[in-house]
Parts: structure tokens; sequence; C-alpha cells
């Protein structure tokens, strides 16, 4: 990317002028539109492909059938990290077929050429956490990945979106992928979050108001008061659980924020390209009056640490209150399936949801295992104990996330509180790896479904903020963060 | 991709909203490294017990739905992860068809890949279908989707939407990756004014 001034920015935009107001996704996308053939979808250009052990496999052996080479090699960056085991990196992966799967990806990155952060590189990790941190993902990008959670790359103002395996092979094969341009809607955040109350508890909030299907068709972008005063890290939160109201994608306007995260990592631009780069991203916001399809409004200050009780993202409510009356559900649909997941959850309607003790606590997940997530679980944690009926572990989402909180001194709050210190992953998110739920065990997760046996065949998965999984562990059962007593 | 243009056959109704692609093909089956052979365990936790057992049960496993290839769920179907496993489970099952109210944005192109038409139908609709499916012994569904219509010839018809060039690609059974191939001198004019940038460059010693 060679780009000057401003001015020159307004030109690679595509502005000419009198052009209607655009919103950033409409911004974005048209900069990456290659070509739009009469008659088809707009073809796509796709400027970063993140690449991990599961969905890949079966597009590599495409190219290979139909004797397709890797376009783009430097736009192309793989990493291991849904099913690797979280034990320390020296012991062999006991699974054979998880193994043979992560010998598959070594294999065809090189033969194709592609860049792999490998089980035992020093950057490995989760890919939607690896991305940001090592400058990879940008502003302004369009990101892919055979991962639905690729939503989370929108905290930088990117269109980042979860792709199936075919699309991987497309992507490998042309750099390109042909899309159907999605629906605008705009998630209008204002007034404050208070304390205690995360962007986690915001993503759940949400969907908890419009649906695990209320964004189905839409790209939505984040914006007001609350989205603006969230740090990186939880904007990324934000991003991540667009895709569990249906968005495919969730975007936020890149502002200095952005920048001062993304200034001086490893492949971000330096220099002359540092100072073209801001000037570039500075634009991309939406402009004023852009119309969305729809429009939502959220005040911030209404939200509270927010409790999953079911098996969506959408069965959500306050840790101050219970677990919902079947006769709340308007719709017999939404009923019988409250019905079910509380079956499947072993749980009451009724039940005071701080009445709920857990057995499992995970912190982690491409969702809530970044340096800050750690900070705030460790917060609570400290000086305090695991309860002993509760099997307690926090899985950092990278080798540097590790780092940073080892050197932070994080590690040995937690470990002194007995919780479990591991190496990094995807982990219990989706219990790919050894670290699964036993049948009928309850967990409080950081992580971003609970859907049934998502952590395990017949687990039972609570979805919660950091904090609240740490005060979880401690007091052995649900409890409302704010009324904390810290160390 | 495999061509789609009219099929008939027997409809099974999972009458549940928000399916999750968790629940079609549960995560242990996402290590196998081919395409084929996930018909076996499509919807493992709810037909097997946790021995590895058939529950017998469930509506997929009753005899009167045995040779069905036409599902019938509720809104939302396929939510959550992006897995093409899940497409692929149900195509290598049988299934030509899924008809719900609502699709999840990832698993209806995964199926469109695939030939297995996603049919959206109003909630009305989609509810007839599934009570005659439940109550009606070999209750078969015809769909065509070069007329974009569903009809069961006993007096249900529906017909459907679908974006004019998927069903263009599904009809036709087109290889969209030779299509964006096509391409090429646009995608070339891209990127040349597009390099990649200086710093990715050293991306490359990590291979």
């Amino acid at each position: 990317m060679n780009l000057g001034s401003p001015l020159n920015s307004r030109r690679i935009l595509g502005e000419t002028g009198n052009m209607a107001p655009r919103t950033l996704f409409e911004k974005v996308w048209d900069l990456h539109v290659v070509a739009a053939p009469e008659g088809q979808s707009a073809l796509l250009y796709i400027d970063l492909h993140l690449v991990h052990e599961v969905t890949s496999p079966q597009a590599f052996d495409g190219l290979r059938a139909n004797g397709r080479r890797l376009r783009q090699p430097l736009r192309t960056v793989a990493t291991v990290d849904h099913n690797i085991p979280t034990t320390p990196r020296g012991l062999p992966i006991t699974d054979p077929i998880a193994a043979k799967q992560i010998e598959a990806l070594q294999n065809n990155c090189r033969e194709f050429g592609v860049p792999l952060f490998d089980v035992d590189s020093a950057e490995q990790g989760i890919v939607h956490v690896i991305g940001p941190e090592l400058g990879i993902t940008l502003p302004g990008m369009t990101i892919v990945c055979g991962d639905s959670h690729t939503s989370t790359h929108g905290a930088f103002g990117s269109l980042a979106f979860g792709i199936g395996t075919s699309e991987v092979e497309h992507v490998l094969a042309t750099q390109c992928l042909p899309q159907k341009k999605p629906k605008t809607m705009q998630i209008h955040v204002s007034g404050k979050l208070a304390e205690g109350v995360t962007a986690k508890d915001l993503a759940l909030g949400i969907i908890g108001r419009i649906g695990t299907d209320g964004a189905t068709g839409y790209v939505v972008e984040y914006a007001g008061d609350a989205v603006r005063e969230l740090s990186m890290e939880g904007r990324m939160t934000l991003c991540n659980m667009s895709i569990e109201a249906g968005a495919r994608a969730g975007l936020i306007a890149p502002d200095e924020t952005t920048f001062a995260y993304v200034n001086g990592r490893r492949f971000a631009p330096r220099g002359k390209n540092w100072e073209a780069a801001v000037a570039y991203w500075q634009m991309l916001a939406g402009d004023p009056g852009a119309q969305f399809d729809r429009v939502i409004e959220i005040d911030a200050a209404a939200l509270a640490p927010f409790v999953t009780w079911g098996t969506n993202p959408g069965m959500v409510v306050a840790v101050d209150s219970r677990v919902p009356e079947l006769t709340s559900f308007a719709q017999e649909a939404d009923r019988r399936a409250a019905e079910q997941a509380l079956a499947y959850m072993g749980l009451d309607p009724g039940t005071p949801i701080e009445a709920i003790a857990v057995d499992r606590v995970f912190i982690g997940s491409c969702t809530n295992s970044r340096i800050e997530d750690l900070r705030a679980a460790a917060r609570v944690a400290k000086g305090q104990h695991v309860n002993p009926k509760v099997r307690a572990m926090v899985v950092p989402g990278s080798q540097a996330v590790k780092r940073a909180a080892e050197q932070e001194g994080l590690h040995r709050i937690f470990l002194d509180a007995g919780f479990e210190w591991r190496e990094s992953g995807c982990s219990m998110c989706l219990g790919m790896n050894p670290d699964i739920l036993q049948p009928g065990e309850r967990c409080a997760s950081t992580s971003n479904r609970n859907f049934e046996g998502r952590q395990g065949r017949g687990g039972r998965t609570h979805l919660v903020s950091p904090m609240m999984a740490a005060a979880a562990a401690i007091a052995g059962h649900f409890t409302d963060i704010r009324n904390w007593r810290f160390q | 991709m495999q061509s789609f243009r009219k099929h008939t056959g027997v409809v099974v109704p999972l009458d549940k909203v928000n399916v999750d692609t968790d629940q079609i093909i549960p995560k242990q089956f996402l290590k196998r490294i081919e395409r084929t052979g996930f018909g076996e365990f499509l919807f493992y936790d709810w037909r097997f017990s946790g021995d590895g057992k058939k529950v017998g049960d469930f509506v997929l496993d009753a005899p009167r739905y045995a040779k069905a290839s036409i599902l019938v769920a509720g809104k939302n179907f396929g939510c959550g992860s992006s897995r093409e496993h899940a497409v692929w489970a149900l195509t290598d099952f049988g299934f030509r068809v899924v008809i719900a109210s609502s699709f999840a944005d990832i698993f209806a192109n995964n199926s469109l890949k695939n030939g297995l038409l996603t049919v959206r139908l109003n909630e009305e609709q989609v509810a007839e279908i599934t009570r005659h499916s439940k109550e009606i012994e070999n209750y078969q569904l015809t769909v065509d989707l070069e007329i974009l219509r569903v009809e069961d010839g006993q007096g249900f018809a529906a017909t459907f939407a679908m974006d004019e060039f998927s069903r263009h690609s599904l009809l036709n059974g087109l290889d969209d990756i030779e299509l964006t191939l096509q391409q090429e001198a646009e995608i070339a004019a891209y990127e040349a004014k597009h390099p990649v940038r200086a710093e990715m460059k050293a991306i490359a010693v990590i291979v």
C-alpha cells in the first residue's frame, strides 16, 4: 500500500466529490471490489487469509486435485490452535487423529509456502489473537478465515468474516471471494458501562435483546460513547460475538485507540508507511448522514453482568435475576426451545442465577483470552482461593499473552489461588483437544457458545465475562461481581 | 459444485429452532482430513448415547423416514460454527434439500458449494410441511429449482426466492473457482495497484 496525503487517501477511497455518505463497511467494501460482472456477485479482494488446522486440509486437497497454486503466500498466515493440547508443549500429542491433522497443516504449509506459526513457535496462539497482536490485522482490510469468529478482527475497522472450507479453497486459489452485499445495521451504544460490566456483557446484552438470528444477513457497525470507550481488547470481544447474533461481521471505526494498539507491532507499517497508513485509516469512519438498513439503540447504563442460562447465547439474563419462567415466552417454538434447554442444563425455572453452583471454570478462547482479560480475572482472584469443589483453568490466547502475563506476575496470582495455568490454544471453548467437560458438569466459561455438548458431551456451559468467571471459581457459584470485595 | 435441478423425496421433520452446526456434526468428528464419511456422525449426540449405541428414538432413525432426503427444520438452521463438515454430513447422509424459515449465512453459503439446496419458506408454510411430514406416512415433496417451487401434489405448493446467480450456478453445477479465475485480468490489475505491504514480506521467513 503506497499511501500519500489525505487527499490521495480520498482518491483511494473512491470518493468523487458528490458521492452519497457511506458507512465504514461500505467504504471497506468499495475499496475491495475487483470486479462486478453482470448478473454475478461482486468479486471482493481478500487482503488477509488466516488458516488453521481444522478447516483447511480439504481445501489444500482441492488445490492439489485441480493442479492449482496458492496465489498469494504473503497474504496467507497459518497457525495451530483448535486441537492443540494446552499441556506443556514438549509433550507428544496423544490423540492420533489430532496429530495427523496438525501434521497435514505442517505439510500443506511447506508444500504451498504458507507462513506457519507452528506448535513450537513463540508466536503460536489462537488465530484471532495472534493476527492483531502481530500487527498482521490492520484497519480497513478484508480478512477471512475458516472460522466463524473471524468477526473479531472487525474491532480494527476491517471487514472480517468466517468462511467454509470451499471458500477457503477459493481464497487460496484466487485471493478473492464472490460475495453478495449484506445489509447494514448500526448498534449504537450510548452512555457508560457500569463498574464490573464489560464488553462481554455488552455483547451478551445485545444478543439477548435481538436474538441469535437478530443480525442474520447484516454486517454490524458498533458505535456510540460506550463503544469508543472500550479498549482494543474489549472491542475484539464485542466484534467476536457478532456472529452469535447471526452477523457475519461486526466493525468499529478505527480511532486513536486503534492506532495506539497497532503502532510498533511486529508486522505493522513503520516510518513513512505508518504515517501514510494512519492518514488513510482516519478516512475510513462512516460519513455523517450515512444510512443503515437498521439501527438499534442500547443504553449502556442499563446493562448488568450477564450469565447465560440456556443452550444458545441469546438465552441470557442479568446475574441478579432468575432463570426465566416458561410462561414468559410468547412464541410456542421459543417456549419449547427453553424447556429443552432447561432440561439439558439441569435447571428449574425461577432459580436465582447466584444460586447456581459450578464444577468447572474456563478462562480463555478467542473471545476473552487477551492480556486485559487475564488482568481482569487476576484482579478478582488475587489473594483468594478457588472453591475446593471447582476445577478452574486459565488458557492464555497466545504464547505472547502468556509471556506478558508471566512478566506481570499474573500467573502467580492464578496459581496461588488454585487455578491451572495452561499453554495457549482454543482449548475448552470447543473441546477439540483433551480439555473437555464431563457429562453433567457445569462450567462458567468466558467463551462464546453455550450450545449443547460444545465443551464436551453433556457439559453445561454458562457464558460470562472473565471477572464473573473468576468470581464463580472462588465462590463456587455465580456471584455478582459488582458486590465483589477485591483484595 | 454438484448441480441441482429438481428433486422429489421423503420429508423428515426436525422440529427445533436454532439448530447449530455443533449439533449437526459435533467437534470430535472435525479432525478428519477428508471430505467424505461424515454422514454416519450426523446429529451424533442426538442419535447415539455416550457409549456409541444408537438411541433409536431420534426422528432420523425412525424406519418411516429411512429414505428421507428433505429435512424440514425451525428458524435459524445451521447457526454457529462455520464448519462445512455440517453440510458434508447432511449430504453424505443423503439429504438434497433443507427447508426452514431462515438459515445462518455461512451455512447457506457452504450448502450452495455442495449442491445442498436451502429453501426458505415462511413460518406457516414450514409448520404445514412439518405437520404433514409427521401425520402422513411417506410424505413427499418435489422441489424444482428451475421454477423455484415446492409442492406435494396433494394441495400444498409454495414458491421460494433465490438470487439469480446462485440459482444459475446450482442449476449448472458451475465451478465457482473457475469462474473467478476467468477474472484474472481484473485480479492482476487490482494486485498491481495493491501490492503486499513491505512489512509483510518479512513473514516469509516463518515458512
